[in-house]
């Protein structure tokens, strides 16, 4: 235990024997890792802005214009027993016509009316806000009988959430090429290392060194580093958003709302600091095992 | 304890270094190997260590046929022994103390066990001043010392030592030869190579003399030679 403490303690004495490389490498997968990262924490705070905008999802259900007090009664009570609806509210037509006098300001052209051509309907509030799942129940509404058209409201979260897909799937190729580039930095960063202290490992191996014993200060190296680049990204991504919000905060009182973006979640932030140590441990790893089977002693 | 059985031994290349070389060292023994340079004295030590490995015949360490170890094995076969190289192999990126600490890590000894195996070796060895100078900072026959010191500090029951007085002077090379014999004297094996017979000349010990990779016939203990 003293050994494997006294051995990282060398590893970070190494590291910082040379500040300004060290930090440098800290430093460039701390920018690597806060794009990706950082346009997570962006498309999670547009999620939330969706969600909140967009307010519950509603379908509505029209009925046939001749639909009777009885055919009504039979779809409320169907109606009720779908698992997936949390409630419903009936809508005659004549409250219909009367809201649209009132909301539209086209008061004189409804009233110019000879008769009411607005249908009875329901509007149905769905228990789930996914867009594909409120999609399925409105297909299977609008194969009930009594029900003439079935639509669901808000399509243009629906649009919004393919825009945000699309986002999600950018986020993670980015994701996977700058990982590829952190793993590629530890790599070449280790085998210079291994190449500087050559002599050590081969003087190590020769008085009975496994190589396990040699290879574990490389892979902390490479661990460590990596976790360092990945509280330097939380630092970056925490420091951006502070500022941004500073400046949200006088636009979203502009708009009289309160909208302001959030840090990463402690989940999420303790998700970017375990993946970077791993990849670094990986890139490490890697290099160590390329590496190392070239120093044979002499 | 050592045992070599037909051992030959070729270099990538086809140079020749060891021919069909018989012999055995029994537990406790000093034994010099002699002979010019390129005579094949590093080749044998380095096969009894299994840095390299013979063509063909057996190396037989403590039962173990070490030309044919497993290189998971090898660690604990080198722990065995203490080595001290012909150039050293001291490492100037840390201090003498740390130089002969590397062994113990190596062999996860505990922390302050360790520390009083140090200062053991380097008493031992008349360096105890020395622990926090630099090996750079050492003299010839003080860094001979030091690599000796970091050869014994885990106690091995056999010291291979190649050339130790190679380029010493014969008050040094005195001093060197002494310390082996203190080893000898608490029963350690001992093989030591040299090209220089005139560090011989006080000891009555067994001589192996090697000649272009051939073993020589017995030599009788070289004290007697004088005569």
């Amino acid at each position: 235990m003293r050994h494997a403490l006294a051995q990282i303690a060398g590893v970070l004495h190494r590291m910082f024997s040379s500040k300004l490389a060290g930090s440098l490498n800290i430093l460039v997968i701390g920018i690597a890792l806060s794009l990706p990262a950082g346009m997570y924490a962006m498309l999670q705070n547009a999620q939330g802005l969706v969600a909140q905008l967009s307010g519950s999802p509603q379908i509505s259900l029209f009925l046939h214009m001749d639909a009777k007090a009885d055919d009504v009664d039979k779809l409320r009570r169907q109606l009720e027993q779908y698992p997936t609806i949390s409630r419903t509210e009936f809508i005659t037509r004549d409250q219909a016509l009367e809201q649209l006098k009132e909301s539209t300001g086209l008061s004189d052209v409804v009233g110019g009316l000879k008769q009411n051509p607005l249908p009875d309907a329901f509007i149905v509030y769905p228990k789930q806000r996914e867009v594909t799942a409120l999609e399925e129940l409105r297909k299977e509404l609008a194969k009930i009988p009594a029900v003439e058209f079935a639509q669901l409201d808000s399509a243009w979260a629906y649009k919004l959430e393919a825009l945000l897909n699309f986002g999600r799937v950018a986020v993670l190729i980015l994701a996977g090429l700058l990982s590829i580039a952190l793993i590629a930095i530890t790599f070449n960063t280790i085998r210079l290392q291994i190449l500087t202290q050559r002599e050590e490992i081969e003087v190590a191996r020769l008085i009975g060194a496994t190589n396990g014993f040699i290879r574990r200060p490389f892979l902390y190296f490479g661990a460590i580093q990596g976790l360092l680049g990945g509280i330097m990204a939380w630092l970056i991504i925490s420091t951006s958003m502070l500022l941004l919000n500073w400046q949200l905060e006088t636009l979203a009182h502009l708009y009289a709302s309160q909208f302001s973006l959030r840090l990463l979640s402690i989940g999420d932030s303790l998700t970017l600091l375990l993946f970077s140590m791993y990849l670094g441990w990986l890139g490490a790893w890697l290099s160590v095992a390329r590496h190392l089977s070239q120093i044979e002693p002499r | 304890m050592i045992r070599f059985n037909q051992v030959n031994k070729r270099y990538p290349g086809g140079y020749q270094a060891l021919k069909n070389v018989s012999f055995e060292i029994a537990k406790g023994e000093m034994v010099f190997i002699t002979g010019h340079s390129g005579a094949g004295k590093s080749t044998l030590l380095k096969l009894i260590a299994a840095i390299e490995r013979p063509n063909l015949g057996s190396v037989i360490v403590n039962n173990q046929n070490v030309g044919v170890l497993k290189e998971r094995a090898l660690p604990y076969l080198r722990r065995n022994l203490g080595i001290i190289f012909q150039d050293h192999k001291l490492l100037f990126d840390r201090n003498v103390f740390d130089n002969i600490m590397l062994p113990l890590q190596i062999c996860g000894f505990e922390y302050r066990e360790s520390h009083k195996r140090v200062r053991a070796a380097l008493d031992k060895v008349g360096l105890l001043k020395r622990e926090k100078s630099n090996p750079i900072e050492l003299s010839g026959g003080e860094q001979q010392r030091l690599c000796i010191a970091r050869a014994i500090v885990n106690r091995p029951t056999i010291l291979l030592a190649d050339e130790p007085t190679g380029n010493l002077d014969a008050e040094y090379a005195h001093e060197i030869m002494s310390i082996f014999d203190s080893f000898h004297q608490v029963g350690v094996t001992l093989l030591i190579s040299t090209h220089d017979e005139s560090v011989l000349r006080n000891t009555k010990v067994r001589v192996l003399a090697l000649r272009q990779g051939e073993l020589l016939p017995t030599v009788p203990a070289a004290g007697s030679r004088q005569a």
